[in-house]
């Protein structure tokens, strides 16, 4: 049995051990604002925060997370909003908005590490979650307006 | 394809006051029992389908047409909104199932504003117009004497307001008005209308909380994952599940029916794992040994196509258009000019991999699916069922990308299929590399440009040849030419003014299911066409954009109905505005301006979707041939728009669009089957290749046109254009890749 916290609720998890996070988030929760995009980690849109750091959750197994602490999108700010989602909300920087929960975790995991980033920074940053519909310039400012402090 | 427009005003009338609320599931947590089509209550007035007041006065407007991320979910229903006098912190916005009665729902084409705009300002204007007829009422006043303000209705000599809440139930005892009784606002008083709207959906989409397809949950649903033939029409011959069934989780193997050819939108067969949940899906599947049979297309491989098609482009193929007197034109010419471009087949790759649920029941059937085409869904599933229309309900989620993928409805019918063999709900999940291995994919094609000069430098004649698979060919294997919808697409109706042109079609057959991608075939023919035109301004020693205005020539209004295309009433193809467009975006970006060394600017102009599309894109290209793009500039006359914000946004993401195709994207398949599978060797554009985008936005008071498509083909030959400009080096293939080789030719 793998004891973790999800969202700051403890969980037990007894089933296959070599399961990605991912579709434990997915399927077992039912916490499907983490979205599957490649399985491989190429794509981002899976992105978590395990112990404060983001992931990919389709790339790590449940047997590595033995007392895990994991934050997903429905947890970033379970009160109120983060940063992110009102500078996001600011830029309207959704189109189709699939990749966006990937986008926020992986932003926040930036800005947890580096409140003032600048645009290479950003860019390195992010450049491991995919928008198809394009949305990068919009994410860059909201970033950029989120860790200014006045999104 | 077919952008018939379908504004049924009798359908108008006749549903006026006869709505049926659905409870639909779609957003109402993952705990409802699904199957339930619950009649209406609770609704006092329902004065349109598109329309139904709560008894606190919420508006509740319908939006029929698939949000993929083009923002319709709410630019249509702001539109009737504005048009009621409604305030927008009372309205809710809810999707639509798929049903007639909302008219055509096949979002695809971006022709969404166009084809239903009119018909939400009907919609707007009779709900508003009833409003007021029932405060004239309760007043005993003439209802000239009163007027709807923001979801009030003010008596205008007495300053008397009643709230819509408390004239819903009078209004609901009112005939519909014809619409001959209607009027409508003056733009000047729209509060929506051509104004910045934030997307209704801004909230899910930041916090988790919007249901795509994947995202269904139903109790006791079984997750699919399917082995499908690795080539199209392959057949499974033996298969062994052993290891399969062994695995924990894994509860049934089932194979899925061949389809025959034409491909149209049938399910591709093969195995399917039944698991409980995703992964034991996904990893039984992989833990699959299939024997296949691969059938006809086995023989696919790219290189080999390539070559052929770039051979039937050097040879006279069949004339689509044919003005003037090209061979003439061409041999008695004081300089002639010849080129070959090359386009590879591409994927859609949205970010959502297709995904289905289907609940199929002995007396009912539910889907939840992303489809850009709800009303199809209906058929496809009274076929398997034996259900009739009545007992099937389509429910349509948010859509995590489609770009055309999401049209066709295979995955869907997987889903169907399933369910009904097994009697529960199934969600059938693609994987990436299902994804990017049986798409619909985006043609491949050879094109090959010839020019005529004559002795003072004008351009007499123009020749255009184009060989690729068609995407007619999904629906009848027997064509194996490009049709008059495609070729209409930036090469049939080209605008220039030379006095002889020809268009040639040579013979393509299809290896592969084609289907449409984001501006389809404007995505090769404008690199062709804007590419050569580049050449001919070299050829002639002009400046590029000067080159482009003269060969547009004087402003007129063009015609092609004669050689095939549909007409579209109220839309001629006005070349002025193409026209303008183009020095507009050549002024916004500063055409001429001096560039850092290694730099280059190049233009390109498109005419789609009705729409008048001019890029300038600026590369950077260092001394081993890597190269980037740090701005680009688009301008875009959509005629009249309702989110000026959308369509911003559609153009930021299109540049991004026709970056990737233009730089790294490209699908190839050797023996029948496609290469790619993945991310790492299908790419599309990241954020660190991001350009600057500056998207410039024309006021017109032109009926509204394409938003979603248009920006994309001007990008691909611009950047060509600039690398031309930058290097002296003509790139004709897509894509260019990372490097460029800068080997002098």
């Amino acid at each position: 049995m793998i004891k973790l916290n999800v969202n700051g609720e403890a969980r037990e998890f007894e089933g296959d051990g070599d399961m990605p996070l991912l579709w434990y988030l997915r399927d077992l929760l039912t916490l499907t604002g983490t979205k599957f995009g490649c399985g491989k980690g190429l794509c981002g849109a899976c992105t978590v925060h395990l112990d404060g750091q983001a992931v990919r959750s389709c790339s790590v197994s449940m047997n590595r997370l033995e007392g895990a602490n994991i934050t997903t999108i429905e947890g970033l700010a379970a009160q109120g909003e983060h940063p992110l989602q009102i500078a996001w909300a600011a830029h309207m920087v959704p189109q189709c908005g699939y990749c966006q929960s990937g986008q926020i975790m992986q932003a926040a995991s930036l800005l947890e590490g580096n409140p003032d980033p600048d645009d290479l920074q950003i860019d390195d940053a992010m450049s491991g979650v995919i928008c198809r519909c394009g949305t990068y310039q919009r994410i860059r400012a909201a970033i950029k307006s989120a860790a200014g402090g006045g999104a | 394809m077919k952008h018939t427009r379908q504004l049924s005003r009798r359908d108008f009338l006749k549903t006026g006051g006869v709505f049926v609320v659905g409870v639909s599931l779609f957003g109402c947590g993952k705990e409802n029992v699904p199957g339930l089509v619950k009649p209406a209550s609770g609704v006092p007035w329902s004065p349109d389908v598109f329309v139904s007041f709560e008894a606190d006065g919420t508006a509740r407007i319908i939006s029929h047409r698939s949000e993929m991320g083009q923002g319709i979910r709410t630019g249509l229903p702001a539109v009737l909104a504005d048009e009621m006098e409604a305030d927008w912190s009372r309205v809710r916005v809810e999707q639509s199932v798929g049903d007639a009665k909302y008219g055509n729902q096949n979002t695809d084409g971006s022709w969404s504003v166009r084809g239903f705009m009119q018909r939400m300002l009907e919609a707007g204007a009779t709900v508003r117009l009833m409003l007021e007829q029932s405060a004239a009422q309760q007043w005993g006043v003439d209802v000239s004497e009163c007027a709807a303000e923001f979801h009030t209705v003010v008596h205008k000599p007495s300053g008397r307001v009643l709230d819509y809440k408390d004239l819903v139930a009078g209004a609901s005892e009112l005939p519909v008005p014809g619409l001959e009784q209607l009027e409508f606002k003056s733009p000047e008083r729209y509060r929506y209308i051509g104004k910045e709207l934030p997307i209704v959906d801004m909230h899910d989409m930041t916090h988790g909380s919007a249901d795509y397809g994947a995202d269904i949950r139903l109790p006791g649903m079984k997750f699919a994952a399917i082995a499908r033939p690795p080539v199209v029409f392959g057949k499974v011959k033996t298969y062994d599940a052993q290891k399969t069934m062994a695995l924990a989780g894994v509860e049934r193997v089932i194979e899925m029916p061949a389809p025959e050819p034409p491909a149209v939108f049938k399910a591709l067969g093969g195995i399917a794992v039944i698991a409980e949940n995703s992964w034991a899906a996904l990893r039984g599947r992989d833990l699959l040994s299939i024997e296949w049979d691969d059938g006809a297309n086995a023989d696919y491989d790219s290189a080999e196509f390539g070559k052929a098609l770039r051979e039937t482009v050097r040879q006279p193929g069949k004339p689509q258009r044919d003005e003037g007197n090209i061979d003439e034109a061409l041999k008695t010419a004081n300089r002639t000019l010849e080129a070959e471009y090359y386009a590879p087949h591409l994927a859609h790759a949205p970010m959502e991999p297709p995904a289905a649920a289907a609940s199929v029941t002995a007396d009912f059937c539910e889907i939840w699916a992303p489809s850009q085409d709800p009303q199809s869904l209906i058929p496809m599933a009274e076929a398997i069922t034996g259900l009739k229309p009545e007992q099937i309900r389509i429910n349509v989620t948010l859509l995590g990308g489609a770009f055309g993928r999401k049209s066709k409805c295979d995955f869907v019918e997987e889903a169907v299929i399933l369910s009904k063999q097994l009697a529960a709900p199934v969600m059938v999940q693609w994987s990436r590399e299902d994804d990017i291995r049986h798409d619909y994919y985006h043609t491949v094609s050879a094109q090959h440009l010839a020019a005529s000069i004559d002795e003072q430098g004008k351009v007499t004649g123009w020749r255009h040849r184009v060989a690729y698979p068609s995407i007619m060919s999904t629906f009848d294997a027997a064509v194996k030419e490009a049709v008059p919808f495609e070729t209409g697409l930036a090469a049939l109706n080209l605008p220039y003014s030379i006095p002889n042109i020809r268009l040639e079609t040579g013979v393509a057959e299809s290896k592969v299911r084609i289907g449409w991608l984001r501006s389809v075939c404007n995505i090769f023919q404008s690199f062709a066409v804007n590419s050569f035109t580049d050449e001919i301004a070299k050829a002639r020693g002009m400046d590029p954009l000067e080159n482009l205005l003269e060969l547009l020539g004087p402003d007129r209004t063009l015609d092609f109905t004669e050689l095939g295309l549909e007409a579209t009433e109220n839309y001629p193809f006005d070349t002025g505005r193409l026209r303008s467009v183009t020095e507009l975006v050549a002024q916004k970006a500063g055409w001429g301006r001096s560039l850092p060394q290694g730099h280059g600017i190049g233009i390109a102009a498109q005419y789609s979707f009705h729409s008048y599309v001019a890029a300038v894109v600026e590369v950077a290209v260092d001394g081993d041939g890597a190269w980037r793009v740090p701005r680009v500039d688009i301008a875009i006359d959509c005629g009249q728009y309702v989110n000026p914000d959308r369509v911003r946004a559609q153009q930021e993401g299109a540049v991004v669009f026709g970056l990737s195709l233009a730089r790294d994207s490209q699908i190839t398949a050797a023996n029948g089957r496609i290469e790619q599978g993945n991310f790492n060797n299908y790419q599309v554009l990241r954020i660190g290749l991001t350009p600057d985008t500056r998207v410039h936005l024309v006021e017109s008071s032109a009926p509204p046109a394409g938003v979603g498509e248009p920006g994309v083909p001007p990008i691909a030959p611009a950047v060509t254009n600039a690398i031309f400009a930058a290097t002296g080096k003509r790139f004709r293939d897509l894509p260019l890749g990372r490097t460029l080789d800068l080997t002098p030719v």
